[in-house]
């Protein structure tokens, strides 16, 4: 480090500290990043905190509130909130052992069910004949009956051809196309051990490895069979005003013969379980859900889904929220960040301040860099502090007022938190570029609000069609927001992967936006403020 | 740094001890020279000592306005960028054949005012702000003692600018969805009106479509003026701008998230952007949460409310 370097590394330092001697004595900038901090907080409090949520009678009661409201929600192994409802025929498997099945038909029929639509006749009035994309019947070998328990399953779905899937989250495609008796499908699962491995085949003599899976702890005896389920049918057509929407269960039937398990088996009948019943059709669930043996076809009927628990509206749940919905603040602090940091700069030239400043420090460069730094840092704390209580609190707010609040991983949650007080963090610095090019507050603070929270409104609050505010929330600033997305979107649930709950970008891609357009602001900032007269 | 501190005693307050007062509004009997601005101010500036009319205030905001740099920028680019977003959102839309879309095509040809209405907030708070930022205020309010009256010409000259200027880009955003929607499957087909017919297509001769198109022309003088009154009572332009845009944009978002519907109904019913938008609805009126002309009434409202607080602080506070 020669004498120099020092003498620079020391000239940027003082510039740093003056630029923070500055920020902490004007006493409106340190209210304004109290007002934000607030905001985050009481607009987050305000989203949780809305008293209980009263829940449609029940079948067996009165109107209930609050924790009652919510079935318990089975939790997976990898710790997400998942929906495990199926008809399952089954068998315990004791050890190793292979199960073999052909599948010569999947149908389906949806709509009725046990809402207040078709309460007058009844839920199974109103009922239509059509196969869901993701209806799945198939084999599966699972570590208990228990809801959210391990499994490995080879399927066939009504539109997305032969999959592996395991754990909830797993999906493995296989053969495409669609099953019928003169194209069937045949599955086969093998355990070995904690691995299950899957296979399909056209015609039961050429098989195809799919996938093989470990299963951690699995136990020696686990269940073993068919199964057959339909998720929740959602027709969505996206529209100017918003997207309207139909919910409703669906049944799916499954054909199986040639079924075989091979291996040490504890039983050798078979057993009928509606696994997580979840009562969609009422007390006629028993008519339409089941199986029949007839020789050595089975046919299988089940409603529910396995598959893990979305933020969008087909999840079926109950009332659910995501973590970042406590963060809704961002959007108020936001502004006031904004202001702040485009203050930042504009008011040296306010007072001519500018002219001292750059007379006390002539690296203009270094100027705009002590500065975005000390916004920055202090905007990140004061948010970071503001989101933690905001998520902290207000998920308990949530949970006692009746919402079931979809768990993450912690390291998920660390990086919504995080990801928000960065978001607010560079925001403040775009803002700051923003005031030192057009030296104009009021542009610099429309600019950065405009390009945040209003294109962000005009994405999400479904002004715009589908298509265009996808495309908004890609290029625009507001693209940022998806660091706050807690829930991926999984491809096999088919629900309505729209804003807010669901993002174009992934988070840091989205993150990664709103850096290029601040960093592209701060050379121009720089480049103009070397260039300029003061 | 951010608050002027430098008012000194030039500029203390004296309480009627000039005529000035009654110079601006001819003949008001209560101008008493109130918060007269300064005590070097002679009691006649201008040569003959004549007093200082409605017009005069007028004329003196016209020129003030029609001579800064950034208005003809702010009333242009408002207006583009009205017609601009408006026509990208009938690009976007398209009506699939035979699925019948539930799209008020009149809506969607308005969406730029929700855009343009931040220029036009600029522009506002700029006519105040400005002179805050350069001192201008004291020669303004050293020439018209009556600071109501300065308020209300701003108001004035703001509201006819504005109204010229959406009048406008309204005008270009329906011409837009008229020649673009029908191209994209808004046709007869699909349930919507030919070109050529009694009531044809985006037609300022349907009385709805009339209604929301010269509606979204009052709801951009109105954010105007929402504008214009926050900027009196705030002063600084960024903290002004920050406050108005806080108070359009935030109410959707925070409606979106409430858990009730209820919450989400009063949220959408008070905003001043939620509700004042309620005048371009013509489909599914009865769905809404508060009706066009009650919708841009709470507008309206909120920009009386503005202008008031404004008109206070302004005349009780130091300039």
């Amino acid at each position: 480090v020669t004498r120099s370097q020092l003498a620079e590394r020391d000239g940027f330092g003082r510039v740093l500290r003056a630029e923070w001697t500055k920020f902490r004595t004007v006493r409106g900038w340190v209210i304004g990043m109290v007002v934000a901090a607030a905001l985050i907080d009481l607009v987050g409090l305000f989203a949780a905190g809305q008293g209980n949520i009263a829940c449609s009678p029940g079948p067996g009661g009165p109107t209930k509130t609050g924790q009652a409201c919510i079935p318990p929600v089975p939790l997976g192994p990898g710790g997400e909130a998942v929906t495990d409802s199926f008809y399952f025929v089954r068998q315990p498997l004791a050890g190793d052992g292979t199960i073999t099945a052909r599948v010569t038909s999947l149908t389906g029929r949806y709509g009725g069910g046990a809402g207040p639509a078709s309460a007058a006749g009844g839920p199974l009035s109103n009922i239509r004949p059509g196969v869901q994309p993701w209806s799945k019947a198939g084999i599966i070998i699972k570590a208990s009956t228990t809801q959210g328990s391990a499994y490995a399953a080879m399927l066939v779905t009504g539109g997305h051809g032969v999959r592996m899937q395991y754990d909830y989250t797993g999906d493995v495609a296989g053969l495409p196309g669609a099953v019928s008796a003169a194209s069937p499908r045949w599955l086969r699962l093998t355990r070995s051990a904690d691995t299950i491995t899957g296979y399909d085949s056209a015609d039961g003599s050429r098989w195809a490895k799919v996938g093989a899976v470990t299963l951690p702890g699995l136990r020696a005896t686990v269940q073993a069979g068919m199964f057959a389920t339909s998720p929740a049918y959602v027709q969505l057509t996206h529209s100017f005003g918003g997207s309207t929407g139909q919910v409703g269960p669906s049944l799916a039937t499954g054909v199986f013969d040639h079924v075989s398990l091979a291996g040490d088996r504890a039983g050798t009948a078979w057993a009928g379980d509606n696994i997580g019943d979840q009562g969609a059709y009422g007390p006629q669930t028993s008519q339409v859900e089941g199986y029949r043996q007839a020789g050595g076809t089975f046919t299988v009927t089940g409603n529910g889904d396995i598959a893990p628990v979305g933020a969008g509206p087909a999840s079926s749940v109950g009332p659910t929220a995501p973590i970042e919905e406590h963060l809704a603040g961002a959007f108020a602090g936001l502004i006031a960040v904004v202001v702040i940091g485009a203050m930042f700069f504009t008011a040296e030239y306010r007072r001519g301040l500018i002219r001292v400043t750059l007379a006390a420090s002539p690296r203009r460069g270094s100027v705009l860099a002590a500065k975005a730094i000390v916004v920055a840092s202090v905007t990140f704390v004061a948010a970071l502090g503001a989101s933690i209580v905001a998520v902290v609190v207000g998920t308990r707010l949530s949970r006692a007022g009746g919402q079931f609040v979809l768990p993450v991983s912690r390291l998920t949650e660390v990086r919504v938190i995080a990801g928000t007080a960065a978001l607010l963090a560079v925001a403040a610095v775009l803002a700051l570029a923003l005031g030192a090019m057009l030296r104009r507050s009021a542009v610099a603070v429309t600019i950065a609000i405009a390009g945040m929270v209003a294109t962000y409104v005009l994405g999400v609050a479904q002004v715009l069609p589908a298509g265009a505010s996808e495309w908004l929330l890609r290029v625009t600033p507001a693209a940022a927001f998806a660091v706050q997305q807690s829930i991926p979107a999984y491809p096999q649930v088919n629900d309505q992967y729209t804003p807010p709950a669901y993002f174009p970008l992934a988070p840091w891609a989205g993150f990664a936006v709103l850096c290029g357009y601040a960093a592209l602001a701060l050379g121009l900032a720089t480049y103009l403020l070397r260039r300029r007269d003061a | 740094m951010s608050e002027p501190e430098g008012r000194g005693a030039a500029w203390t307050e004296e309480r009627g001890t000039s005529d000035e007062g009654r110079r601006c509004l001819k003949g008001a009997p209560e101008a008493s020279g109130k918060h007269s601005m300064s005590r070097q101010a002679p009691a006649g500036e201008r040569p003959g000592g004549g007093q200082t009319s409605i017009r005069d205030c007028l004329h003196a905001e016209w020129t003030k306005v029609r001579t800064a740099p950034g208005t003809i920028w702010l009333l242009a680019a408002a207006m583009v960028l009205t017609v601009g977003v408006s026509t990208g959102a009938a690009a976007a839309t398209r009506c699939p054949s035979g699925a019948g879309c539930p799209v008020d095509v009149t809506k969607l040809s308005l969406t730029g005012v929700q855009v343009g209405q931040a220029l036009v907030a600029i522009l506002a708070v700029l006519m105040i702000s400005a002179e805050y930022g350069t001192g201008m205020i004291r020669t303004t309010l050293t020439a018209i003692p009556r600071r109501s009256a300065v308020l209300a010409a701003k108001a004035a000259i703001l509201t006819g600018l504005v109204l010229a200027a959406g009048t406008a880009g309204v005008a270009g955003s329906v011409l837009a969805g008229r020649l673009i929607l029908p191209g994209h499957g808004f046709t007869p087909a699909n349930g919507f009106p030919p070109p050529t017919s009694p009531s044809p297509f985006l037609s300022l001769a349907q009385g709805p479509v009339l209604r929301a198109a010269a509606g979204s022309v009052l709801y951009l003088a109105l954010v105007g003026l929402l504008s214009l009154g926050a900027a009196a009572a705030l002063r600084d332009s960024a903290v002004a701008i920050g406050a108005v845009l806080a108070l359009l944009y935030l109410f959707p978002i925070v409606a979106a998230v409430a858990a009730s519907q209820n919450w989400y109904r009063h949220l959408e019913q008070i905003g001043p952007m939620t509700a004042g938008l309620a005048i371009q609805a013509t489909t599914g009126l009865r769905g809404l949460p508060i009706s066009p002309w009650a919708g841009l009434g709470v507008l309206a409202a909120w920009a009386a409310g503005a202008l008031l607080l404004g008109g206070v602080v302004l005349s009780r506070r130091d300039a």
